[in-house]
């Protein structure tokens, strides 16, 4: 009797013992077998044009989706998209669940701890936007533009008076973006911060007037401003860039994918020389944010 | 170990969110609900008709969307942002309560009208027969009674609040919920941050089961 439970123990051990084994060598799996997947499935949050969406009949649309399928036939492989919310992405791409991650994604320090990013493909600074009587918008804050990385006295105090003039009110940014991390860090002392799922929620309160202010990438915000909606509201203060804002956008993809990342670096690398990115850019967003 | 030590001060006040909209929306809920049960139960159509589409309304439509509409919906329309109601429909935490105490009184108005039914009728002839008007009768004999009757139903319906108030981190309250999401997203470690969320809602369910426990003993004895 005891010798037979002995027996069921040890095989419980076994099993486990060999799981744990088959989960690390599943884990271990993408750096060995390092090679770029065909077809290459390609994670997109279809929520934040003009970057990525749904368009009318459903299809997924935009810059992102575009230059995907041309690094795609790049390297030669299918592209595979799948539609994801946005704050589960990295954890899932993690999880092995696709390949890659496009979705306007910044590249940051504290996403490069987590994965690996290719070279950045585009870069646009971040903007507060308020509707157009709000005495925000005749303010003068004395620069256009504030490096986060390289703060000039001039900078600062534009920081400052924002913060003043921000003091109490509620303002909306996009859950986990860089945004969402510049407000709490620089604003989230002064200002009600609001966390919205994806940034059509926060334009449709903005509209309400649930928030008099939110914090979005130029690109997206253009979207929403020359839509008829959007006509009432405008950008205010100096962009922001650099520091948390990262170094552009890039795409996401598990550490230790070494084959997959040089395919896709050179993939991008031909795509800027040869001015595809540049037409894309220009085509999708209305002016060049292509990096050089 | 430093991540979860540093994401358990905004876990917590998540967790203080999620108190807040429970104890609120169940205790308007179960006014509203008594309200609803004796429509419900009605001889007029007039007070029964509305009930019974109500009752029909909020059980049969998730109650994700019903925040949607009261959140985006109310926004939407300029007659609404220019009336009275905008100062609480504005605030995501009232549209919240709202929602929330709506469908919580859908429930346990049917909850309560089953609690009802059940009082033996020979209860109130007797009290009847006593003398006792009808509102007497109602307060002292009825509804204490059907309240015994429906306490492990109603228990159910508290637990199940409890969950429902993880959907307010959708209109941009930091609930338990939310808040784990946002460390998560913040740490890349979901499975330890909602590991945490998850203990929180346990203590809060097993303090709820514990209540109706200590009611059903209680009211037992009483009866």
């Amino acid at each position: 009797m005891k010798s037979w439970i002995a027996a069921l123990g040890l095989a419980c051990v076994t099993l486990l013992g060999g799981c744990g084994k088959d989960d690390a060598a599943k884990q271990a799996a993408p750096a060995a077998a390092d090679s770029v997947p065909n077809p290459l499935r390609v994670a997109t949050e279809g929520a934040y044009p003009p970057y990525n969406m749904v368009d009318a009949s459903g299809n997924l649309v935009g810059f992102e989706i575009d230059m995907m399928k041309d690094i795609c036939r790049r390297m030669k492989v299918e592209c595979q998209f799948v539609a994801t919310a946005w704050d589960g992405m990295i954890p899932a791409l993690q999880a092995g669940r696709f390949d890659v991650v496009v979705a306007g994604m910044s590249i940051t320090e504290e996403r490069l701890q987590a994965v690996d990013f290719s070279d950045g493909y585009t870069t646009t600074p971040a903007y507060l936007v308020s509707a157009n009587s709000n005495p925000l918008q005749k303010e003068d804050y004395g620069v256009p533009k504030v490096d986060l990385s390289n703060m000039s006295p001039e900078s600062q105090a534009a920081l400052d008076k924002l913060r003043g003039l921000l003091k109490g009110k509620v303002m909306g940014v996009q859950t986990a973006t860089i945004h969402a991390n510049f407000a709490e860090k620089y604003l989230g002392d002064v200002v009600d911060l609001r966390r919205y799922d994806t940034q059509e929620q926060l334009a449709l309160d903005m509209q309400s007037g649930r928030i008099e202010v939110g914090l979005a990438d130029a690109v997206t915000w253009n979207a929403f401003l020359q839509r008829p909606e959007g006509r009432d509201y405008s950008f205010f203060g100096p962009g922001f860039d650099g520091g948390l804002f990262g170094r552009g956008q890039g795409v996401a993809l598990v550490k230790g994918r070494t084959a997959l990342k040089t395919a896709l670096n050179s993939a991008i690398k031909e795509m800027k020389a040869d001015g595809t990115m540049k037409t894309m850019s220009v085509q999708w967003f209305g002016f060049d944010t292509s990096m050089p | 170990m430093d991540m979860i030590l540093s994401s358990l001060p905004s876990l917590a006040s998540g967790a203080w969110l999620t108190l807040q909209l429970v104890a609120l929306s169940l205790a308007l809920g179960l006014l509203l609900s008594v309200g609803v049960a004796l429509a419900r139960l009605s001889g007029s159509v007039l007070l029964r008709a509305p009930a019974v589409a109500f009752i029909f309304l909020f059980r049969s439509t998730p109650l994700l969307v019903q925040i949607f509409l009261i959140f985006y919906g109310a926004g939407q329309f300029v007659a609404v942002r220019d009336s009275f109601l905008w100062p609480v429909l504005r605030e995501p935490y009232w549209c919240a309560i709202i929602a929330l105490t709506l469908n919580n009184a859908a429930y346990t108005g049917e909850i309560l009208r089953g609690g009802i039914q059940a009082v033996s009728f020979g209860q109130i002839e007797a009290a009847r027969a006593l003398g006792m008007h009808r509102l007497l009768l109602f307060r002292r004999i009825v509804l204490p009674q059907a309240f015994r009757q429906i306490l492990p139903a109603y228990g159910n319906e508290m637990i199940q609040m409890v969950q429902a108030t993880s959907l307010a981190s959708t209109i941009t309250l930091m609930e338990l919920t939310g808040a784990a999401r946002a460390v998560a997203s913040r740490s890349f470690q979901p499975v330890e941050m909602f590991v945490i969320a998850g203990l929180f809602y346990l203590a809060m369910n097993f303090a709820i089961a514990q209540a109706v426990r200590w009611g059903e003993k209680r009211l037992a004895h009483a009866g």
